[in-house]
């Protein structure tokens, strides 16, 4: 009967349809007060969901990046500059992709599920015969959920991670803390390497949980397909977010 | 034909035809839903009934033919307009579709909340007495999947007369149900027909019910109505299709099973492989 699918079989349908179906869902949006509590109630659950696993990869992404770059700067005698790479490339680079991809395993993909399920158990149906557009109940308050909760979730990975690197560097190698923090603070520019940061971040939140919902709302309505689509949601993410990356890493510098 | 057809017709569906994809469903169908009754659609399985619904929701639009609900043409409408309609269509889906992370109480409460400028005192008195006559009114605050499969249809029936539409449609409302839930939701179909003198659909199965709760009943098979009228009469009809169904008889004109080639040459073939 039906031909087993390929992940993604045809991008360049599949980017279109993705677009028509944001589309949709923007051109409808209505802020009433039920809508903006539910989005804040998703904003919770998908900003709690992943916190644990935020904090726990950041620190360890921190003690790591320190680990390299204090071991080749001080081949160079260059060790106090460690802080200095350390937050740029968090600031910058590491903190937004890490974290959206972080967020598409653990949130996007429940979101991914969650509504593809909604659509098999016929909830989605149910939704649409009382006259309840589901579109504006569930598509909408999760696509807004996600440009708020990646942006706070980078802060907190940055934050984590930054502290990974106050252990390794000056607890562990003895770095002088006046000269972390000093160095630190003398080389980060608020506006374009803290705010540039942030700007990937909204980007990226609105990247994932486009995805995520995407491919919630067009999954088949089957064990198998929603299956498909959460992989789906992991991996589209994951390659769009470094695409995006890429571009805006270009066009800020 | 029927002479009170055209008169007090609430639905009519006039020479409708549907196909899923290419898979034809109905063909110039012919349906006249009289209002304030109770009407029963009874047919083999996968004949069409649950689109027959889904017409009438405009969920689905027929391909050829008019869909009318009153004197709205369900095909013709606008979303905002469909929107209109639905409030005053109540639905139980073949499964219920409750909203799993929602209380049965929350789940009847939606409706209400979204559609009426009710204050929250009042909404709970409304659901509360919604959930008392389904007999579930102690599972207020329990979740869906807490509750059998027969108790969801019955929380989902309370929601689908949350905000007491004038056409009920009911999906095979008695399926999985034991014979006191099933004898109260069938006196509950009927009675709140009579009450509020709405009309009802109900898909069902159950032919020895029918005489117990339904007004008019018709048989769809192969994409037409083959029979309608009253279930005592449709019961003693010299129809074969009709004799087939209501006996539940393998042989008949309506074939048991899906089109297939030879069983025979299915095994032989299975066998060489
Ligand atoms: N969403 C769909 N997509 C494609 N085909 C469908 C879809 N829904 C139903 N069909 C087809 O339409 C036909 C009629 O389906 P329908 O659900 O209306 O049957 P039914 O009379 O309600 O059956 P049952 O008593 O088993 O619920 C079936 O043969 C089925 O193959
Ligand atoms: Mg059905």
């Amino acid at each position: 009967m039906a031909a087993p699918r390929t992940l993604f079989a045809n991008p360049v349908r599949e980017l279109g349809r993705a677009l028509v179906f944001l589309l949709t869902a923007i051109s409808r949006m209505r802020l009433t007060r039920l809508q903006i509590a539910e989005t804040l109630r998703q904003v919770y659950f998908t900003g709690v969901r992943s916190l644990v696993i935020i904090v726990t990869c950041g620190f360890f992404v921190g003690l790591v990046l320190t680990l390299q770059t204090y071991d080749t700067l001080t081949r160079f005698g260059a060790g106090d500059a460690v802080s200095t790479v350390l937050a740029l490339s968090l600031f910058r680079e590491l903190g937004p992709v890490l974290t959206t991809i972080l967020f598409a395993g653990r949130a996007g993909t429940s979101i991914t599920a969650e509504i593809g399920l909604m659509r098999a158990t016929e909830q989605l149906d149910a939704l649409d015969l009382m006259a309840i557009d589901p579109m504006e109940r569930i598509v909408q308050p999760r696509l807004l959920a996600g440009i708020i909760a990646v942006p706070a979730l980078v802060l907190v990975f940055n934050v984590t991670a930054i502290f990974g690197g106050v252990v390794f560097a000056v607890f562990l190698m003895g770095v002088d803390p006046n000269t972390f923090w000093g160095n630190m603070q003398a080389s980060v520019e608020l506006g374009r390497d803290f705010m540039g940061g942030m700007i990937k971040a909204v980007a990226f939140g609105f990247l994932a949980s486009w995805l995520a919902v995407y491919y919630g709302w067009t999954a088949r309505p089957t064990s198998e397909g929603v299956a498909l689509a959460t992989t789906q949601t992991v991996i589209a993410t994951a390659i769009s977010v470094l695409l995006v990356d890429f571009i805006l890493s270009a066009i800020m510098l | 034909m029927n002479n009170n057809d055209s008169q007090s017709a609430a639905i009519r569906l006039e020479q409708v035809s549907f196909a899923w994809g290419d898979k034809p469903v109905l063909r110039d169908l012919d349906l006249s839903i009289p209002a304030g009754r109770v009407t029963a659609v009874m047919g083999p399985s996968g004949c069409g009934k649950t689109t027959v619904l889904r017409l009438i929701t405009g969920q689905q639009i027929a391909d050829r033919g008019r869909v009318l609900v009153g004197k709205i043409d369900v095909g013709q409408l606008k979303p905002r307009e469909l929107n209109h309609l639905r409030r005053n269509i109540g639905v139980l889906l073949q499964n219920g579709a409750l909203f799993t992370d929602l209380t049965c109480f929350d789940n009847v409460a939606l409706p209400l909340r979204e559609h009426t400028p009710l204050p929250e005192p009042i909404i709970r008195r409304l659901v509360l007495l919604k959930l008392q006559t389904v007999g579930l009114r102690g599972a207020a605050d329990m979740y869906p999947r807490e509750l059998s499969g027969g108790m969801n249809r019955r929380v989902a029936m309370a929601r689908a007369m949350a905000l007491d539409p004038d056409i009920m449609l009911y999906d095979e409302p008695f399926a999985g149900l034991d014979p006191i839930s099933m004898g109260t939701s069938l006196r509950l179909i009927r009675d709140i027909n009579r009450a509020l003198g709405i009309t009802s659909i109900v898909i069902t199965h159950d032919v020895d019910e029918v005489v117990q709760f339904a007004d008019y009943c018709c048989l769809i098979s192969e994409g037409r109505v083959v029979a309608k009228g009253a279930p005592e009469d449709l019961a003693e009809s010299e129809d074969e299709t009709v004799r087939q169904f209501m006996q539940g008889l393998a042989d008949g004109p309506v074939p048991f099973h899906f089109p297939a080639r030879p069983l025979d040459q299915d095994l032989l073939d299975s066998g060489a492989r």
